[in-house]
């Protein structure tokens, strides 16, 4: 993407009817580090590599609990991740207090997508620059969400975001079918597959990831470090990932993300 | 020309009795379970008690739609302390916080009579006492409700309740053991049962200590 004279302003269109600062904003969830999220019939799990500044410093706290049955993580602007957190877990508090009943998240997800699509309407405000992958569980089942700050969400049965996304994406894309029955136990081994899959080498530990899980029966709570580390250890025993698939992969399911094309507006995927 | 009278109230007395104790390291909450209105019983199984938190348990008597009103809003406010801070509130935190909340109505207050009991941060059991707008004491013991005029003297008899303008300053908390305070809650309970009439039916007791919070139960005279 290159610069433009229309791209300054939110409110601005290009001839070509895009609207270049929401497309900005989606590139700075690109920029940000890897989140993916799968599901099963029964379970979530949300899994983020834990960025740090520098040595010296913690890592950015990229999973939130938004309520015992929701939980999200996010990639892009932590910042701007934190104040939707706290958004969400206002409106579920409140959701729960007037129906004592929990917040469906089909319903959370519509609030937050038309939260980001007023910043994409309004000339003294700017897009949220951050992307959440939205994990819940309601009456009707499991739910995982991609919000993108155009104001837009998908459904996924598994989906990356953030740097080098694209390969925990393709190792998601090889074996999402089978996710749908996992068991919870296989369901975060894949995850952290993905997760592994997007560090390019780089040995995988609990210290610089985090994993989170919702379920049946099972609140949403982060791995503690040591069941994590347990999990990583059990399956790196089990030997070498298998060779690069051969499978087409553009035969995805027809909720599953796909790569931007060049010239079609990001936004309308 | 006699001012005009109100002709609806907007309150109702639901009767019943709210004790609690401190122990060295454990807190008694005990209510009745009976809820009335007027010369009538609505229900017998009624629970005034509520946990706000891990160590945190209140007992309330009065309005039961204003109590019922305010442990939402209670439990509402503790959702977003654990948002926030990532860990459960303690028990002299959540005591300012109800006071807070009742005073925040002080011109059409919670009609509510609160009791609040749990662990402090170093685990020692205390009780606070409130009034409808969120007047409030740490203390050792503390009855509400329609039978704490039958109840309080009682346990001052048996918990000789240092003054607080004592010096040096003495520690509330009972030398009484969980078993010996949980009796003594029964009986106070049984004597209350005799001669207020919203009294009675059953005692929830709820008892926290280090290990959790535990429930029993004990029947009431049913008159």
């Amino acid at each position: 993407m290159f610069r433009n004279q229309y791209d300054t302003d939110v409110t601005t269109w290009s001839p070509a009817g895009r609207l270049f600062q929401v497309e900005y904003a989606m590139e700075a969830v690109k920029q940000g580090s890897a989140a993916i999220g799968l599901r099963s019939k029964t379970h979530i799990v949300l899994g983020c590599v834990n960025k740090a500044n520098s040595e010296l410093s913690s890592h950015q706290k990229k999973i939130f609990k938004v309520d015992d049955h929701i939980g999200v993580a996010i990639a892009g602007l932590t910042a701007d991740g934190r104040v939707l957190s706290r958004y969400m877990r206002n409106e579920c508090i409140n959701y729960s207090f007037t129906y004592e009943s929990p917040l469906p998240v089909g319903r959370l997800v519509v609030q937050l997508a038309d939260k980001a699509q007023v910043c994409t309407q309004r000339s003294w405000k700017r897009p949220y620059g951050v992307g959440l992958l939205v994990a819940g569980l309601d009456e009707s089942g499991a739910h995982l969400y991609y919000n993108c700050p155009s104001g837009n969400y998908f459904e996924y049965q598994a989906f990356a975001i953030g740097s080098r996304s694209q390969a925990a994406k393709t190792y998601l894309e090889r074996r999402f079918e089978n996710f749908a029955d996992s068991s919870r136990d296989d369901l975060v081994k894949d995850a952290l597959m993905a997760i592994r899959e997007t560090l390019q080498g780089e040995t995988l530990k609990s210290s610089i990831c985090t994993v989170a899980v919702v379920g049946v029966g099972e609140p949403f709570h982060i791995l503690d470090l040591e069941t994590v580390q347990q999990m990583i250890d059990a399956f790196e025993i089990v030997g070498e990932q298998e060779g690069p698939a051969a499978e087409p992969d553009a035969a995805a399911a027809a909720d599953q993300g796909g790569s931007t094309e060049e010239g079609v507006a990001p936004m309308d995927i | 020309m006699v001012k005009q009278q109100a002709n609806w109230s907007p309150y109702d007395n639901n009767g019943g009795s709210c004790v609690a104790i401190a122990g060295a390291d454990y807190c008694v909450i005990a209510a009745d379970t009976r809820m009335s209105t007027g010369y009538n019983i609505l229900t017998r199984e009624y629970s005034k008690i509520c946990k706000l938190a891990d160590k945190c348990v209140m007992a309330s008597s009065g309005f039961q739609a204003d109590v019922k009103a305010l442990q939402k809003q209670l439990a509402a406010r503790h959702l977003i302390y654990q948002h926030q801070h990532n860990k459960q509130m303690s028990c002299p935190a959540m005591a300012q916080l109800l006071s807070n909340t009742l005073y925040y109505k002080r011109f059409f207050p919670y009609y509510s009579f609160n009791v609040l009991g749990g662990l402090d941060n170093e685990g020692k059991g205390c009780v606070f006492t409130y009034d409808a707008v969120g007047s409030y004491e740490k203390v050792g013991y503390s009855s509400q409700g329609s039978g704490s005029t039958l109840i309080t003297p009682f346990l001052d008899n048996q918990l000789k309740s240092p003054s607080p303008l004592l010096l040096p300053v003495q520690d509330a908390v009972t030398p009484l053991v969980e078993a010996e305070a949980i009796d003594l809650v029964k009986t106070v309970f049984a004597s209350a049962s005799e001669r207020d009439i919203y009294t009675g039916d059953k005692i929830e007791i709820v008892v926290v200590n280090a290990t959790g919070i535990r429930r029993e139960y004990m029947e009431l005279r049913k008159d």
